[in-house]
């Protein structure tokens, strides 16, 4: 056989063009094709987040019970918690800071009008950077492709290392499992197009749960409008909570 | 030949101990990593669908509102259109589905409205609140206020 290489590198070159053309009329052929998983969960078209509005929230404690109810989470632990702030005057770096049990059964009330006080509602911020998934040792915390922080407790061997790496302490070890635990952001109902238990029994709509790839989500007008700030921006978590008239007081 | 083959016969013996340490290595790691495991990432995938099947416990305000819809028009004029049924009503998945079966109870007035309510220099300057027991002493909140649509005389 006598190829020059003219027609060596021609004959070649055509193969790899009507191969490439090939697989992308298939690739075409069966996207268009229905397809029987229709209606299920897509991960990659969530980007889940919460947003909060403290000029919302009375500090009712109906989110810490919600969440407790739902998740079966253990008495003195908390998935989300309450906590009530009261700062004097312009000592901003001393503020008063009570969350009796978590606000679970809401809070003594408080008659101080010399200082601002107001609730902040806390919870796992589901950062996209977060520290605690980089401590976990054995791959038990992850990042799904949706955005939220899970634990999985087959796979935790209950180091509490994410524990301590969790600048906001949203996490704790489970007294009975004796693995990490932490707020799921409601995995089990979010996908199933519900929202959180918080967010469902929140009676003044401070929390409110956001899916960032969703252009009809009201968080983008959301984010737009307000004063909006995430906890402890300077820990670089890229944190998912995303808090509207947040004071600058609050840790 | 026959030379060549009984002086590499060391290097032959070695490769074989490598190749039997490689295949042990091989079955063990499939015998111990999670066969899910780094589909999407560097944990179990599995456990996602685990997560996905637990129950719900609270159904959700659309859900009540498929069958309670008076209710629903009713509080939709008032300052409480916007607190889900479950926010006072506790969490009523399992009455959705078995509505004979699991009857919700009524709950009890006397500390549920002042768990909003009860005036505290926290709460927002706006949010309607009142020390109760000025406002009104012993007596129930419902014997003014229905709440579902909380206006007194509405």
């Amino acid at each position: 056989m006598d190829l020059s290489r003219r027609d060596l590198l021609e004959s070649f070159s055509k193969f790899i063009i009507l191969s490439g053309a090939a697989r992308v009329g298939m690739e075409s052929l069966c996207g268009a094709a229905p397809s029987a998983e229709a209606d299920k969960y897509k991960m990659a078209d969530h980007w889940w987040s919460m947003t909060i509005d403290i000029s919302k929230c009375i500090g009712c404690g109906n989110c810490v019970r919600a969440c407790a109810e739902e998740n079966d989470v253990p008495e003195g632990h908390f998935r989300t918690w309450v906590e009530r702030y009261f700062v004097q005057d312009a000592d901003m770096e001393h503020p008063e800071v009570d969350s009796p049990n978590g606000a679970k059964n809401g809070f003594p009330a408080l008659n101080r009008p010399a200082g601002k006080s107001y609730f902040v509602p806390k919870l796992c911020n589901h950062c996209a950077d977060s520290p605690c998934v980089q401590a976990c040792p054995v791959g038990a915390t992850f990042d799904t492709v949706d955005g939220v922080v899970l634990v999985d407790e087959k796979y935790c061997v209950g180091c509490s290392y994410c524990v301590q790496a969790c600048p906001y302490g949203c996490r704790y070890i489970h007294p009975t499992k004796h693995t990490a635990d932490k707020c799921t952001l409601c995995y089990h109902r979010i996908t199933k197009g519900l929202t959180t238990a918080c967010c469902e029994a929140c009676p003044t709509g401070s929390r409110k749960l956001a899916d960032l790839k969703n252009p009809k989500d009201p968080v983008h007008e959301f984010l737009r409008v307000n004063n909006v700030q995430v906890l402890k921006p300077q820990m670089a978590t890229r944190a998912k909570v995303f808090y509207k008239d947040l004071d600058g007081a609050v840790r | 030949m026959k030379k060549i083959l009984r002086d590499s016969g060391h290097l032959i013996r070695l490769a074989g101990v490598f190749a039997l340490g490689i295949a042990i290595f091989l079955l063990v790691r499939r015998a111990i990593v999670p066969p899910s495991f780094g589909q999407y990432g560097h944990y179990r995938g599995a456990v996602l669908e685990e997560m996905r099947a637990r129950p719900v416990k609270y159904a959700g305000h659309e859900l009540c509102e498929a069958c309670h819809e008076s209710v629903a028009t009713a509080k939709n004029p008032g300052k409480h259109a916007n607190v889900g049924c479950e926010a006072c009503h506790g969490a009523l998945a399992a009455h959705t589905e078995d509505p004979s079966g699991v009857k919700p109870v009524l709950p009890n007035v006397a500390t549920l409205c002042v768990s909003c309510h009860e005036a505290d220099s926290a709460k927002p300057a706006h949010f309607p609140q009142v020390i109760s027991k000025e406002h009104a002493g012993d007596t129930s909140c419902t014997a003014c206020h229905n709440p579902h649509h909380p206006k007194p005389g509405s």
